[in-house]
């Protein structure tokens, strides 16, 4: 790739915070540092793989407010993890997860508990499990 | 407590922690030097270990190798180090902090809030080194960003402590000793050896150029065997690991096309730079293919004909890697 051809798409999702270095040549082919303030194609793949996690997020909004799921399922998609991976962070099984996806078994939980699944979702345990505030997110 | 340090953003996290901790410690290695001779560049396509469904496709070597190589290759020591406790993580990485020496240290990319948020998955093996202490804030020289940043006690151990795959277990490492002199010219051939190798010669069809070459088969028949979402998700994620922070398929040929161009004027070696435009090509495949794959992901329509194009493309950049790497091969052999 040539210097002059370092893509500057200003169309990116890098919030100006980053420009990617590249390694680019110049007229003679000898390989110079260029920075890039973006390059479509990447955004695009980057875009489509975050429209599928936010389809699954707002997925598990929908059933956590019809009373369906618990806000673990909300949080574990919000936060892009798997049920093994919450597992691990919450020190318990993966099967325990899925079970405290279920509202009727998120309800029993003890306070310590709720205490490990918020710091694994960086917030508060008001936060997490205040279903109205899930209601609220659609209107904002 | 902060030390006199330099932060020169480079291109991969893990040759550019190399190149930034070797130049605090007087040793100056460009990034592209400290990717070729620890044979950072590879190709790997598995199908068969999948990544939230996606299958696993690799421009790279595993992470964690290049490091080794490299200081192998030259001779200095590295002491690395993981754990089992945050508290003795931190405190550890304090004391190091107050001696005056740079760590370096694996993280998730994920609770690196400097870093914008589109990036932010679960990657686990994303090389940063932390320099420094300042009103209760490390500070952080991330190889990918442009300056350095800092980073809150509680984000660094979350960071260190991810869960996941790879686990980083608070890893952390810097080089303890270093050698007076160090045999150059022998490690970037030794470096070259491995490669050239490794992307012509290993005789299961996953790996190096093959590797290219059997993704390219498997790609042709996407749209009939996944449908229309499925496949435009796998492509987009070819894309993604080719191009995205840590990763970046073209980009590694472009730093390894860097790498041969340094080392031809080091070595007063012209084969190397002549091999040095071929890899600019092939990099150049390489990113005509994502500019393609990126405008059919975006009209979201798989079509035969177009998966078909596109895996000729991909079969024209294996030959290509074929190509070079076996001539790359022939020039270091003697060497």
């Amino acid at each position: 790739m040539k210097e002059d051809q370092v893509p500057q798409d200003k169309e990116n999702l890098n919030e100006g915070k980053l420009a990617k270095l590249y390694y680019a040549t110049d007229e003679k082919g000898h390989y110079k540092k260029v920075n890039s303030v973006g390059w479509e194609p990447e955004t695009v793949a980057m875009q489509q793989a975050w429209d599928v996690v936010n389809n699954e997020v707002e997925e598990a909004r929908l059933k956590v407010i019809d009373g369906k799921a618990s806000p673990v399922l909300y949080y574990l998609k919000k936060n892009i993890m798997d049920v093994s991976m919450v597992a691990s962070y919450v020190g318990t099984l993966g099967v325990i997860v899925r079970l405290h996806t279920i509202p009727y078994f998120f309800s029993k939980l003890s306070k310590k508990t709720l205490e490990k699944y918020a710091y694994t979702f960086r917030i508060s345990v008001e936060e997490f499990t205040d279903i109205e505030r899930l209601k609220q997110k659609h209107a904002g | 407590m902060q030390v006199n340090f330099t932060h020169k953003q480079s291109a991969h996290c893990e040759s550019g922690v190399i190149s930034n901790l070797m130049r605090f410690h007087g040793l100056d290695f460009d990034e592209p030097m400290a990717f070729g001779i620890g044979s950072g560049l590879f190709f790997s396509y598995m199908p068969f270990v999948k990544l939230n469904g996606i299958p696993v496709v690799t421009y790279r070597i595993w992470p964690g190798f290049i490091f080794k190589k490299f200081s192998n290759r030259l001779g200095i020591k590295i002491e690395r180090r993981k754990f089992s406790s945050t508290t003795t993580a931190m405190t550890e990485l304090d004391k190091m902090l107050d001696k005056g020496q740079p760590v370096g240290m694996l993280t998730s990319v994920f609770y690196l809030d400097y870093l914008p948020a589109a990036y932010r998955f679960h990657f686990n093996a994303h090389n940063i080194i932390v320099f420094g202490k300042e009103n209760g804030r490390y500070l952080v020289s991330d190889p990918v960003m442009e300056t350095t940043t800092d980073i809150s006690y509680e984000d660094l151990v979350r960071a260190r402590f991810a869960k996941g795959m790879p686990e980083p277990s608070g890893r952390m490492y810097y080089p303890v000793q270093l050698p007076g002199e160090y045999p150059l010219e022998k490690a970037i051939w030794t470096g070259i050896k491995e490669t050239s190798d490794r992307m012509t010669t290993i005789p299961i069809p996953l790996f190096g150029a093959k590797g290219m070459l059997y993704l390219s088969k498997r790609l042709r028949h996407w749209p009939e065997r996944l449908g229309n979402r499925k496949s435009i998700l796998w492509l987009g994620n070819l894309i993604r690991m080719q191009e995205e922070i840590g990763t970046g398929g073209a980009g590694f040929r472009f730093l390894y096309a860097a790498f041969l161009d340094q080392s031809s004027a080091l070595l007063k070696n012209d084969e190397l730079f002549d091999i040095s435009k071929q890899m600019t090509t092939n990099g150049d495949l390489l990113r005509d293919f994502a500019y393609y794959a990126g405008r059919v992901c975006k009209n979201r329509t798989s079509d035969t004909k177009t998966f078909s194009e596109l895996a000729d493309m991909l079969e024209a950049c294996s030959q290509q890697e074929q190509k070079t790497f076996t001539q790359l091969y022939q020039v270091s052999k003697s060497k």
